[in-house]
């Protein structure tokens, strides 16, 4: 077993600068108000606000500068989507900005890139990534999606669902089994025989689609990168899962300041119920799976350039932060008891999307499947 | 710390390795070397094993020691007189007392063990009953305390008593160093689940202190104490182990050697894991940033969170050995353990079962994450302002 490679997790001024920023535009203009409305609208998401997290650089935060974009990574993008999940900020930016704009950067060629990565940089394209088809099958080899060659085009057949930001994109990135493997293609949303239909979610704040695809044609320049994409999309899932481990950590630390503060306001018995040890040690326990989650996601995202160790780090932040944020948005509501399980209360929006994110790349135990393929357990 | 610092302990560990070559010097010479130059606690005033420089540069020097091939073995040796008594001493006690204690604790000549735990108080130390009263230049000390690692070799004892029974709890006592060889200090085995006896009960009858024994005030004696846990907290901290060793890493050994391929086994092993995982790399954040200067919540989790994980992966990994689990091979002996011996999982599954429980239960740890670092309000205390010798006790 060799050891893990020896990182800083100390943040950077600049990523202070990032957090900071970040912070004040969610609670300027995405309050928990504003998010309780979109999540009930038909949009879901306010494409004013989209715009200007554009102008923010957040669309490109990851992407080379050469491509739109800031030029910065993982890490960023990390504390971003922290402050994301902290925020339950709605709309299709992991869909996006995250999944879509990282599969591109793993599978297309260079020219692909230069065409595809810049409208999506400044936030004038939305995207999205079609790779589900089972409810319980998360692995990207052999999609029941075909694509069949005739003449210089692709005919597109099949049917995909858990398209995250499908109901925005203006782009759809499918992945269709070839003769030569699986291949992902950058199909318009408008194209002819697309079908999108929004799904009713679990988090309203995270709208999913299902898509088909009817005798679907693109050209052939729409085939992102070479015949064989799996060790590409298996490494944008990797991406995905670290990315979102991220996100996941915001939420749940989030859940325990809410926690924490109403056991210091709630009173019962004549007491502050946090002078419980009933509640003192369940805050304390959630405290405890929080800073895990972190140390976990945390590790993930410094270490997306070493193959062997993103095997290993991904899967672990991917199960570790799941398995944390569904149990303390859970703890959350047993907090605040009777008032936690109501509309009116925030709590659930946290529950909602801690459920949905434990399962959108592969439940905890999946996860805990490819750890042990990493490590030859 | 600065630059010039750093170079002044390294050229100083330079010239005391040159002086007395490791390889051509006894252990216990050259540690008294190693005092003598101040290397010893770096951040120890002069003349008592320090030169009063940052506490973060002592990792340095046992670095730059260890590298030139000297023992750094004493810490472990006297753990509790050089990573507690120590403190304590330069806490609280006089220049005298200090130049008694200081050098031979570092040398490993007398050992040190520390005496706060008694059958009667436990998780509530600060309600112990073990009797000291003033006989002119000299305490008389009776009673009874528990759970004392090295008691059977050392030759210092860090012991708190009552003096005042009539004062609240915390203001009533006193804080001594006895003499562990003194007349009616009885010490005895404390066999435990595991058949081994790690521990000592410490028996006092009409033992004799002198008063120049007395660490700091009469009455300061819960003070003390408090210096000499936090410098256990500090002490327990530290070394990061590498990923998959300890218990989980003997799990996944004994995994690989039972063959098995069952799907629920391999699941628990890997849930273990990256819990395992996840708190090791919480330690490591702890440390950077403990080191940085910015404490945080990750260094206060990971007492509670090994407790937790320990228990979990030895019963775990007595699982994977079925009916093998059953049996103990060792037997029941009775013995005094050798050292740090290598635990079968059997073992180790009843060795754990007390990571909960010492050096504060994980009732008490959960306490402490919810009211120093989240900051909620403490349990009414009933005993706060009553005198010690009214407080129910038993």
């Amino acid at each position: 077993m060799a050891d893990s490679p020896t990182v800083s997790y100390a943040p950077t001024e600049e990523q202070d600068l990032i957090r900071t920023t970040a912070r004040r535009f969610l609670e300027e203009r995405l309050p928990i108000p504003t998010v309780r409305e979109l999540m009930m609208s038909e949009e879901g998401f306010d494409a004013k606000v989209w715009k200007d997290m554009a102008g923010m650089g957040w669309m490109g935060l990851a992407v080379a500068e050469e491509h739109g974009g800031s030029g910065f990574g993982p890490v960023e993008l990390g504390v971003l989507l922290e402050e994301m999940g902290r925020a339950v900020t709605p709309g299709p930016f992991f869909g996006s900005a995250v999944i879509a704009t990282t599969a591109i950067q793993e599978a297309a060629t260079d020219t692909q890139r230069a065409d595809l990565l810049p409208p999506l940089s400044s936030g004038e394209t939305i995207a999205t990534l079609a790779i589900f088809e089972d409810p319980r099958r998360w692995s990207v080899e052999s999609p029941g999606t075909k694509a069949v060659r005739s003449g210089d085009e692709w005919v597109i057949d099949g049917a995909k669902r858990a398209v995250i930001a499908g109901t925005e994109a203006d782009l759809v990135l499918v992945t269709a089994s070839t003769d030569a493997g699986v291949s992902l293609f950058a199909v318009p949303a408008h194209a002819d025989g697309v079908e999108v239909s929004p799904e009713p979610v679990l988090d309203p704040t995270r709208r999913q689609a299902r898509v088909g695809f009817d005798s679907v044609r693109v050209g052939d320049g729409a085939r992102l990168g070479g015949p064989d994409a799996a060790a590409a999309l298996r490494r944008t899932l990797a991406l995905a899962v670290t990315a979102l481990a991220s996100e996941q950590v915001g939420g749940a630390q989030r859940c325990l300041d809410m926690s924490v503060e109403y056991a210091k306001s709630r009173h019962q018995f004549g007491r502050p119920i946090g002078s419980f040890q009933a509640i003192k040690h369940r805050c304390a326990q959630m405290l405890m799976k929080v800073e895990h989650a972190r140390s976990a996601a945390y590790h993930a995202a410094r270490v997306t350039d070493d193959p062997d160790e993103l095997a290993v780090a991904a899967p672990l932040a991917g199960s570790v932060a799941s398995e944390a944020y569904v149990w303390v948005a859970g703890e959350n509501i047993q907090v605040h008891g009777g008032i936690g399980f109501t509309w009116e209360h925030d709590a659930h929006l946290y529950l909602k999307r801690a459920k949905t994110s434990s399962l959108l790349f592969g439940d905890p135990s999946y996860q805990r499947h490819l750890l042990g393929q990493a490590l030859g357990i | 710390m600065s630059d010039s610092d750093d170079a002044r302990v390294d050229r100083l560990v330079d010239e005391l390795v040159e002086a007395h070559p490791p390889g051509a010097t006894s252990e216990e010479a050259f540690w008294g070397a190693q005092y003598d130059n101040g290397l010893a606690w770096v951040w120890h005033p002069e003349g008592f094993g320090g030169l009063g420089l940052a506490r973060g540069l002592q990792a340095r020097i046992n670095q730059r020691l260890e590298k030139a091939g000297a023992s750094t073995e004493n810490r472990y040796r006297n753990l509790l007189g050089i990573a507690m008594g120590a403190g304590v001493l330069d806490a609280h006690a006089s220049d005298e007392q200090k130049r008694r204690w200081l050098r031979p604790m570092f040398t490993t000549e007398e050992i040190w063990c520390q005496l706060f735990s008694e059958p009667g108080a436990g998780s509530d130390v600060a309600g112990l009953a073990t009797r000291a009263v003033r006989d002119g230049d000299e305490w008389v000390v009776n009673g009874q305390k528990v759970w004392t690692t090295l008691a059977h070799v050392a030759r210092w004892g860090m012991l708190v008593t009552r003096t005042d029974p009539d004062a609240p709890k915390h203001q009533g006592m006193t804080y001594f160093i006895v003499d562990m060889t003194a007349d009616g200090v009885d010490v005895r085995p404390l066999y435990q689940i595991t058949g081994e006896a790690e521990f000592n009960e410490v028996f006092f009858n009409d033992v004799r202190i002198p008063d120049e024994h007395r660490i700091d005030a009469v009455g300061a004696g819960w003070r003390v104490a408090v210096t000499t846990l936090m410098n256990e907290r500090v002490a327990i901290g530290g070394n990061v182990p590498p990923r998959q060793s300890g218990y989980i890493g003997h799990a996944v050994d004994v995994w690989a050697e039972s063959g098995s391929d069952d799907p629920v086994l391999r699941d628990r092993l890997l849930h273990l894991w990256a819990e395992a995982e996840a708190a090791r790399i919480t330690s490591i954040r702890a440390n950077e940033m403990a080191t940085a200067g910015i404490p945080g919540p990750e260094g206060s989790t990971g007492k509670l969170a090994w407790a937790n994980l320990n228990k979990e992966i030895t019963a775990f990994t007595t699982d994977l050995l079925g009916l093998d689990g059953t049996l103990y091979p060792d037997g029941y002996e009775l013995v005094r353990p050798e050292g740090l011996a290598q635990h079968g999982p059997q073992k180790a599954f009843l060795r754990t079962r007390a990571n909960s429980i010492e050096g504060g239960t994980s009732e008490i740890m959960l306490n402490i994450l919810g009211e120093r670092v989240l900051g909620l309000p403490g349990e009414p205390r009933v005993d706060k302002d009553l005198p010690w010798s009214e407080v129910p006790r038993g």
